[in-house]
């Protein structure tokens, strides 16, 4: 298995959809909504948007959905009677669309979903996904991908990465794994041999802005600092940064009743609400959102590097954009740098 | 607004406060919240179009409250929650200094919130014009053009509650939400949940709301929820002849009239 | 649909409805029985989550009744009640949720006619609108949704 390069023209590129959407396949990409871009389920190529940097929500949303069912149980007389969710049912999926940075995430919530235990459904979700990355030709001030380990072109966690070459150019096409392999081959014309083709130069310029090991290594220090407060005195304690995020993998597990039928769901949470960590004896370890906010970083970036050998954090700088009260992670970060005791 | 950074230098020189909660330039032109508790923080204080967050939801934030008296740049909405808040029993003179800054943009002291209080009833709570088609164009729909519209655009919806978040009325240590015996209103955020959540959201605001979209602009999906707790705020007006926030007096959900018309009720 | 029979529920007060109700039975007035009553001390204490769960549970229609203003055994409970209707029916009205499916009445104990009245013309009008697919569609075993 080789990374071939290959080159598909401008026009090409909707004839690639069409010819998917001709085998049926689910195609999710982004497009706009009330002013936002968000991913949903696409039929033609039209509605697929364009020129914008990044989404408001991560592409998690189809490989780690906001709620899923885990199991349905039935109720009678004498008997319940429990079944799993079959992953099997779980359809095939190709996203298209997706930035590098959330291509890199994938890895991430993989390996949070496989730490002790393998998670099956996730896991099934993965193997049915067919990943078409969108290299970055513009960056935004939120972007920081370059600072965790990425890059606008990162080829890491896709199946094919497109870039296009110049404004109105056509398409590198960087086919990366088996699963790209096999798109390619449904429409191997559109695919044609490309030149020596130098993609840097097409790809957004993005400097790093701090160095995550110096903030790792702080991290082991300040733990008990005033700055946890400082910097979340205007977090208001939503959600909407963890939903939004491409690696934030919390979760609740919810059962729902109608008469005799049940289903247990697992749906999103975050460690940002103030009951998360709320104990059945009444006691909250985190009562207040300077521990919540000093929970969100210290896991990102250094427990979760502790276990599992990744950064929790891709630099799409999505929390920042959706937060309502401007916590920017970016500023936060470069400030804990610089952090002493 | 020199005035503003003069007088919240004065404050916290003098020890009359122990943070001044104001505005300060955020991210790519946005602006945010600042807490400035060294004197040479407030220069850093700003005013113009672009702050219309409800500063008014820190108020009741445990880490902020402890912090000691407060005193907080308010805009007009943000007046108006404070003055919701004090009738809630959430704040008090003692513990707060309003810096009001009036719709053409001066800076106002008040010695107490009586004052604000006064002051705010000058302005009653009115749906802008923009607001007023929007709301127009889904009452003209039918009511199947409706529940498609809002089906719609709450499916949409993450539940992640940053529109409880940014409301200043909505300071509950346990929301309804959180309550799970029963659960109320579900945690997924499934269609039948979101719905619930909304429509529960709308009603815990009626009589409350002050019409501040700061619900709106915290949704990261753009979703109008605020034209929910918009249509309260009308529909208070033409029933009970609409409200505003008061210490002293009557609260339209909290009280009644003997004789309060209906249309339906056989 | 002829064979369409709604499956309604009430939500009364104790001292007025339910014992207009109970007036209805002994007074031997048939009336129609697709209607669950849910018996509360007051109307001021029905909760508007409570309207929207019977929907949720497979309600088509529900009713609403207690005592006649000034006639409240805890002298403003119903009062309240009005005004928490009013503002409720009217977001339900906005947001497309039918109300012609949801009936307020003031019963008194005395009315026992009027109860079996209000029953029976609220299952006929429910009948002609039908079961109220539309909620259920949205609130039955919840799908899978990523962005609808």
């Amino acid at each position: 298995m080789n990374t071939d390069k290959r080159l598909i023209r401008k026009d090409s590129l909707e004839n690639l959809f069409d010819i998917l959407r001709k085998k049926n396949k689910i195609i999710y990409a982004p497009v706009s909504k009330n002013s936002k871009i968000i991913f949903n389920k696409v039929e033609s190529f039209q509605e697929i948007a364009t020129g914008y940097v990044q989404t408001v929500q991560s592409p998690k949303e189809v490989y780690f959905p906001r709620f899923e069912t885990v199991l349905e149980y039935t109720m009678s007389k004498d008997n319940i009677s429990v079944e799993s969710v079959n992953p099997d049912d779980i359809p095939e999926v190709i996203l298209w669309g997706v930035r590098p940075c959330d291509a890199m995430g994938i890895g991430i919530l993989s390996a949070i979903f496989n730490q002790d235990f393998d998670d099956e459904i996730y896991n099934k979700h993965l193997s049915h996904l067919t990943v078409l990355g969108f290299s970055c030709n513009k960056a935004d001030e939120y972007c920081f991908c370059t600072s965790v380990g990425g890059n606008p072109g990162n080829t890491e966690g896709s199946d094919i990465l497109f870039t296009q070459l110049g404004e109105n150019g056509d398409y590198l096409a960087e086919i990366i794994t088996e699963k790209g392999w096999s798109v390619v081959s449904l429409a191997e014309g559109l695919f044609e041999t490309a030149g020596e083709i130098n993609k840097n130069q097409f790809l957004a310029d993005l400097p790093s802005m701090f160095e995550i090991d110096e903030i790792r290594k702080n991290l082991e220090n300040i733990y008990s600092s005033e700055l946890w407060t400082e910097q979340s005195l205007k977090c208001i304690g939503c959600g909407a940064c963890a939903y939004v995020c491409p690696t934030c993998a919390c979760f609740d597990l919810q059962d729902e009743a109608h008469g005799k039928l049940g289903r247990r769901l697992r749906c999103w949470d975050s460690c940002g609400f103030s009951l998360f960590t709320l104990h059945a004896s009444g006691h909250n370890p985190r009562q207040l959102q300077s521990q919540r906010w000093r929970q969100r970083i210290m896991h990102k970036f250094s427990y979760i590097p502790e276990k599992l050998s990744v950064f929790g954090c891709t630099g799409c700088g999505r929390c920042s954009r959706a937060c309502p009260a401007d916590m920017n992670i970016l500023e936060y970060l470069i400030s804990l740098q610089e952090a002493t005791i | 607004m020199d005035e503003l950074k003069k007088k919240a230098t004065e404050l916290l020189e003098s020890l009359t406060v122990k943070v001044v909660i104001g505005y300060e330039e955020g991210t790519a032109g946005r602006t945010r919240a600042l807490f400035a508790e060294k004197p040479e923080d407030a220069c850093r204080l700003i005013y113009d179009s672009r702050c219309v967050q409800n500063l008014a939801t820190y108020l009741t934030k445990r880490e902020v409250r402890d912090k000691g008296r407060i005193a907080i740049e308010a805009t007009l909405p943000v007046m108006r929650s404070i003055i919701q808040l004090a009738a809630e029993f959430q704040v008090s003179d003692a513990n707060l200094l309003v810096l009001g800054i009036t719709p053409d943009g001066k800076l106002i002291e008040f010695g107490n919130l009586a004052e604000v209080e006064a002051f705010i009833h000058q302005y009653p709570i009115e749906i802008n014009q923009q607001d007023r088609e929007e709301l127009a164009k889904i009452e003209k729909m039918t009511p199947a053009e409706r529940w498609k519209f809002w089906t719609d655009e709450l499916s949409l919806c993450i539940k992640c509650y940053a529109c409880r978040a940014a409301c200043p009325m909505c300071y509950c240590d346990r929301c309804t939400v959180d309550c799970n015996q029963p659960q109320w209103i579900p945690v997924p955020s499934h269609l039948p949940g979101n719905l619930e959540w909304h429509i529960m959201r709308a009603v815990h605001l009626t009589g409350r709301c002050v019409d501040c979209d700061a619900c709106y602009n915290a949704c990261p999906l753009n979703i109008p929820i605020h034209l929910l707790t918009k249509k309260m705020v009308e529909e208070a007006t033409v029933h009970f002849g609409g409200y505003q926030p008061t210490i002293k007096g009557e609260h339209i959900m909290s009280t009644y009239r003997p004789d309060d018309k209906d249309n339906f009720i056989q | 649909m002829s064979d369409f029979e709604p499956k309604m529920i009430a939500f009364v007060c104790n001292w007025c409805t339910y014992a207009g109700a109970d007036l209805t039975g002994t007074s031997r007035i048939k009336y129609a029985s697709n209607v669950r009553i849910v018996r509360f001390p007051c109307t001021g204490r029905i909760d508007f989550m409570l309207l929207l769960k019977a929907f949720d549970e497979g309600a088509d229609g529900i009713i609403v009744s207690g005592c006649h203003p000034n006639d409240c055994h805890y002298t403003s409970g119903n009062f309240h009640a009005r005004r928490r209707w009013i503002m409720f029916r009217s977001l339900c009205e906005f947001m497309g949720i039918d109300i012609r499916r949801i009936k307020f009445s003031w019963v008194s104990a005395a009315e026992g006619i009027k109860w079996a009245e209000v029953v029976n013309t609220t299952v006929g009008a429910i009948r002609e609108l039908g079961p109220y697919e539309e909620y259920r569609k949205v609130a039955g075993k919840p799908k899978e949704v990523i962005n609808g």
